[in-house]
């Protein structure tokens, strides 16, 4: 346990009785890191209300939107792609997260141009999500018309046959089995949900229509996405200011191993870890 | 503060950012895999899927949180007061999951009683 040695020695030699007493640090961590671990907690738990929320409330419905089917989009056009631009989305935080970490190593050995350049990097990274996310929310809100009270992915409960096409994925004549996603389309600025014939079950041979997927989904995604993305911002803007006071000499004439990269990348890469989190809950699960 | 030198700490980044992307990536396989999107008609129950993405993603968070966030050499009582108050989740976690399926059950039961009235009018 180096770090009781340490702790041992740093008492006899300022012999204030104790670490509790004032004069020194506790944990051997400046005020500011520890309240930024302590914010981060706290935020932990803001997080986890959302996203427990989202348990519940997805765990109470009978049927969830499939995510590989609502994430399947990529720019320039492409579909049918499940994943694959969140997963980017992931590995641009990833990355971000990285080059704060050499931001901070820089630091700690006083090299100014090193801290700089690293935190450059990151604050691209953090736009380039931001701009990843601006698309991913687009596309959602103007193409697919998902808000925080409509939410058009549904998923069928019942086997059948489609009696009409939309023009986009289904065509007339198609069937469908139960547990089979759909994404219900807009015709004329107006909700056209599809009818079909249904094949199995007590309803077997009536005609059924297609209905809105459970309405919590798309606040639940505009909202712990929005949350996170927020952030995001936040952390971009803190980047920036404390990228410039770098840069003009402020941290270097500290002495301090440039203590506020240390913090501000504590928080980034907390960022990073709650992105972990809505990954698994929004995008895998 | 890590009494680690520049090198070591920038070889022990390069390989913790090394295996958090190989997990990702793993990750996203595998949930494709499970849910049929690679191999025509293999599916993974989505326990399964689900069980092994959960273990994965806390292997993640602790290389974030011990790493990067460098916790792992911060002294034993900031360690403690940080992360033991995150096991109260832990209950959170299990009482309103169970509280969610309770209320899918209620709702159907409303349904049903409602549509039990309609036809007995």
């Amino acid at each position: 346990m180096a770090s009781d040695t340490l702790a041992h020695d740093h008492h006899t030699d300022t012999h204030s009785g104790g670490s509790w007493k004032g004069g020194s640090e506790p944990f051997k961590a400046s005020y500011g890191k520890l309240m930024m671990w302590y914010f981060l907690l706290s935020d932990a738990f803001t997080f986890s209300g959302f996203l427990i929320a989202y348990g519940a409330l997805r765990f109470s419905m009978p049927t969830w939107p499939v995510p590989d089917f609502v994430f399947s989009t990529f720019p320039g056009g492409f579909h049918h792609l499940p994943l694959l631009f969140v997963t980017v989305m992931t590995f641009i935080l990833l990355a971000s997260s990285y080059t704060m970490v050499r931001a901070v190593q820089e630091g700690h050995r006083e090299n100014k141009r090193g801290v700089v350049v690293w935190m450059m990097w990151t604050i691209l990274g953090g736009a380039a999500f931001l701009g990843c996310q601006a698309w991913e929310w687009n596309t959602l809100m103007g193409k697919e018309h998902m808000t925080v009270t409509t939410n058009p992915f549904g998923t069928h409960t019942v086997s059948g046959t489609y009696l009409e096409g939309d023009g986009h994925d289904i065509k007339e004549g198609d069937t469908f089995v139960a547990g089979d996603s759909y994404l219900m389309h807009k015709h004329e600025g107006e909700w056209a949900p599809l009818k079909y014939t249904i094949t199995d079950g007590l309803d077997k041979g009536k005609e059924g229509q297609q209905t809105f997927g459970p309405k919590a989904f798309g606040a639940l995604f505009f909202f712990i996405t929005g949350f996170h993305g927020f952030h995001v911002l936040s952390g971009v803007a803190f980047l920036l200011i404390i990228c410039v006071n770098s840069a003009t000499g402020l941290y270097a004439r500290r002495r301090n191993g440039y203590e506020m990269v240390e913090k501000i990348g504590l928080y980034w890469h907390f960022v990073d870890l709650v992105w972990v989190f809505v990954f698994l809950f929004f995008y895998l699960l | 503060m890590s009494h680690l030198t520049y090198d070591q700490s920038k070889t022990i980044a390069n390989k913790t950012i090394g295996i958090l992307a190989f997990i990702t990536v793993f990750e996203v396989l595998f949930a494709l895999l499970g849910k049929g999107y690679l191999v025509e008609g293999f599916h993974i129950s989505g326990w399964i899927t689900g069980g092994v993405m959960m273990v994965l993603s806390i292997v993640k968070a602790y290389l974030i949180v011990y790493e990067f966030m460098h916790m792992k050499y911060e002294v034993p009582g900031l360690v403690k007061t940080v992360l033991l108050p995150t096991l109260l989740l832990v209950w959170a976690i299990i009482a309103f999951l169970a509280e969610g399926k309770y209320w899918g059950t209620s709702r159907v039961n409303v349904k049903n009683t409602v549509s039990q009235v309609e036809s007995v009018e």
